[in-house]
């Protein structure tokens, strides 16, 4: 038998696989011979330069092809099945539970896929207003989005809170479970196959605790999408530059149902209404 | 080329250079709306669980009438106490509230429109004289925007469940609502007419400074016989307002005001799991391309200025001309804001009313000095303005840069800051160089230039060829830091339900 191959668990930033600029690593529980990049404040500002780069070209995609990217996320979610499940053992899954998980995670994944040309129309209206006047109202993205997701379920848990922000046009920095990092930065290498624009999404593995408040506090986020109970000091810091803000507070079993995370709901927080008026004459 | 006589070929310029002008004959006579239909009570207290009482703070205030500083009427300070008996009162109503049928909950919303149509003169005249705003538009607009948004709203009452795909809507609970003096009658409206429609109950504070019709609101709701606790209103100051937001009973906060306020809102409802919609300031680019009809512009780009004395969120105040036509443009706007007429809030040949309150006055005037110093240059127009009361002429600043406070700093008074561009491109740019993004204007003859610079203007109201139009179908609000939420139409509602799926507010 040879020797094992193993892999250097790093972020995933503007397309690219850097390690952290602080040149510092954790090791999570349980695994404490693999050394995981651990994100920094500034790795947190570069990801936002990224994701507003990656925010131009994203909204800017059409919503068709927007919904064939994310369904390509689920082929190759498919295609890397042994690895990804690997990946969530590595987490601490038996077998079975982490083959549950990935099924759960195409069909997520599919769902959200074809809602991408369909959002627009479910959320956007035309308006009767009084007078000779055209006035109809459109949806665009709230821009970046900074989503911290819970430790449980490591790739469900991410891809839950990422994939509405995608639908709605908006580009991402995602903090992945600090408790198992691996499958949400294996994810990194799933969308990079997937035709994800470069910066649409960027994630990050670090303490949770470290880099939350940092998250709420940067002035070029637009919006905070935060897995667990309400927590006031994030929301204050948000309120600095009028982010908006949620917060997913699911019991384990909830997250394991693929029907409780999938809702147009989740969309809407974090795409902008914007209304249009012309004149209708001759 | 043959050469031509220039002296018979080019017409000769009129000697007053295009003015009409008649010598001062053809005045106005006065046309003031008549105010003794209006009864207004010596002192208000507060309505509270559909009773008027004394406040517990035992305190009252003046409001005055900003055309003649002159004391109207005095009403309540709701203290902290004030507050909490007011928020209890609306627990209290909640469960028959939301319980009621959808069909019966429109029929209040329906007759609460009804009679705001019937009493339309008497709450036009009481808005001009607590605001200073003209009558021309408190009739034709506060007024009847206000009964339209309870008509709507009422029609939604019993077709929630078509609001949002595969929802079943639920009301959010008790709502404190706190709304701003620039157009008291309908923000009252347009806040309390889709939290009724979605079965909540409210309490609403007015501005300090405009409270007259929030409270004469309350006996429309007495006439409609809406049952008692549904709507309470508490008046006061600040304080009474941040009592409020801080009250543990309230589910839902809905806030119209400064960002500055919008922001520490946000924060003191951080973690309570209270629903937030904030509707906050505004710095609105207003363009105008060379191809645009520039007679119509100018009335557009008057009509977003200087509309209800430039108090408005959405006041079109940085307007962002294309170079080519810049010289021509202001020329004619110079021209038309020396026809507006400045004075009597009563009279109804009056364009532009008075200045809310001697603060805003104040805040006005220290912009305009802050533009004169940094170096932009002022046009004002002659105009004799009254001598009690607070005014300000009509103003426009021209050689105005990006970092100037005029062209950054929400001035909500009628004062114009006027720059220019060269290509779409940069047009877009400068809209966009600013933390708010309520509302832009753009004027163009050509379709596709207005759609694609309209997607690119990040700013919730888009005014295309036209511009400060409302309706109660038309959702309103803003990006960035104007605030979240929309006000009106399906999106306006759904900031006034809870869905079963939905995420849990910050």
């Amino acid at each position: 038998m040879s020797v094992s191959v193993r892999k250097t668990y790093k972020l995933y930033v503007g397309g690219k696989f850097p390690r952290s600029e602080s040149g510092r690593v954790f090791q999570p529980a349980g695994n404490e011979a693999v050394n995981v990049a651990r994100g920094s404040r500034k790795d947190l500002r570069d990801a936002i330069g990224a994701a507003r780069k990656g925010l131009a070209t994203w909204s800017g995609s059409a919503a068709y092809l927007r919904g064939q990217i994310l369904y390509r996320i689920a082929e190759m979610l498919a295609s890397r099945r042994d690895g990804m499940v690997q990946e969530l053992r590595l987490g601490g899954l038996t077998p079975a539970a982490a083959q549950k998980e990935l099924d759960n995670a195409i069909a997520l994944t599919i769902w959200y896929a074809g809602l991408c040309d369909k959002a627009l129309s479910l959320l956007g209206s035309q308006n009767a207003v009084q007078g000779p006047f055209f006035n109809f109202s459109t949806i665009e993205p709230t821009g970046v989005i900074g989503v911290i997701a819970p430790d449980k379920p490591a790739l469900v848990g991410t891809l839950a809170l990422l994939l509405p922000l995608l639908v709605g046009g908006n580009s991402v920095v995602a903090l992945v479970s600090s408790h198992a990092p691996f499958a949400g930065l294996a994810l990194g290498e799933v969308l990079a196959a997937s035709d994800v624009p470069a910066g649409a999404v960027n994630l990050l593995s670090g303490h949770r605790d470290e880099l939350a408040k940092e998250f709420a506090k940067h002035r070029d986020i637009d919006g905070l999408l935060v897995s667990g109970p309400p927590d006031a000091e994030l929301t204050e810091a948000a309120a600095d530059n009028v982010k908006r803000v949620r917060f997913c507070n699911l019991s384990s079993a909830a997250w394991s149902k693929v029907e409780r995370l999938r809702s147009l709901s989740w969309v809407e927080p974090f795409v902008e209404t914007k209304t249009l008026w012309h004149p209708v004459a001759p | 080329m043959a050469k031509t006589d220039n002296k018979t070929s080019v017409p000769k310029r009129r000697a007053n250079n295009g003015k009409l002008s008649f010598g001062g004959k053809w005045q106005y006579a006065k046309a003031p709306e008549s105010t003794d239909h209006v009864a207004i009570e010596d002192r208000y207290g507060l309505f509270i669980g559909g009773a008027w009482v004394r406040p517990k703070s035992g305190k009252y205030f003046a409001t005055i009438n900003p055309a003649t500083e002159k004391k109207i009427a005095e009403v309540a300070q709701a203290n902290k106490k004030d507050v909490d008996a007011a928020v209890q009162a609306a627990k209290k109503a909640l469960p028959a509230w939301r319980k009621l049928s959808g069909d019966d909950r429109a029929r209040f919303l329906f007759r609460i429109a009804r009679i705001l149509q019937e009493r339309a003169r008497e709450f036009a005249v009481l808005e001009t004289l607590d605001n200073g705003k003209p009558i021309k538009e408190t009739r034709d607009v506060d007024v009847p925007l206000a009964a339209q948004h309870f008509f709507y709203h009422a029609g939604w009452a019993d077709k929630l469940e078509l609001l949002f795909p595969g929802e079943k809507p639920e009301p959010v609970g008790v709502v404190g609502q706190i709304i701003p003096w620039n157009f008291p009658l309908l923000m009252a409206a347009w806040k309390i007419a889709p939290a009724l429609a979605a079965g909540n109950t409210v309490v609403i504070k007015p501005a300090e400074t405009s409270p007259l019709t929030a409270l004469r609101l309350c006996e429309v709701f007495e006439q409609a016989e809406l049952p008692a606790g549904v709507v309470n209103v508490v008046t006061g100051d600040g304080s009474t307002g941040a009592a409020l937001v801080r009250h543990p009973d309230l589910n839902k906060v809905a806030f119209t005001g400064s960002t500055e306020v919008g922001k520490e809102i946000q924060k003191a409802v951080a973690g309570r799991s209270v629903d937030l919609t904030l509707e906050l300031g505004g710095k609105a680019a207003h363009l105008v391309f060379e191809d645009a009809a520039l007679d119509q512009a100018v009335e557009g780009v008057v009509r977003g200025i200087f509309f209800n004395q430039g108090h408005v969120c959405c006041a079109g105040s940085r307007l962002i001309v294309q170079e080519s036509v810049h010289d021509l443009f202001v020329r004619k706007l110079q021209r038309r804001m020396a026809r507006i007429r400045v004075g009597d809030p009563l009279d109804k040949n009056t364009d532009m009313g008075a200045i809310h309150s001697s603060e805003q006055l104040m805040r006005i005037r220290g912009l305009v000095q802050s533009g004169v110093d940094e170096g932009a240059v002022l046009f004002q127009p002659k105009c004799a303005l009254p001598k009690n009361g607070f005014w300000f002429v009509p103003s426009m600043f021209t050689g105005v840069t990006q970092s100037h406070r005029i062209s950054r700093e929400e001035i909500f008074g009628p004062v114009l800051s006027v720059s220019t561009f060269r290509t779409p491109e940069e047009a877009v740019k400068k809209a966009n160089d600013t933390s708010y993004g309520l509302s832009a204007g753009i004027w163009t003859d050509k379709g596709a230039r207005i759609l694609w610079v309209a997607s690119r203007i990040r700013a919730g109201i888009v005014w295309n060829n036209t511009f400060n139009l409302f309706d109660a179908a038309s959702p309103f609000g803003g990006y960035q830091e104007s605030g979240f939420g929309r006000e009106g139409g399906r999106q306006g509602l759904r900031a006034y339900v809870k869905l079963r799926s939905g995420l849990l507010p910050g």
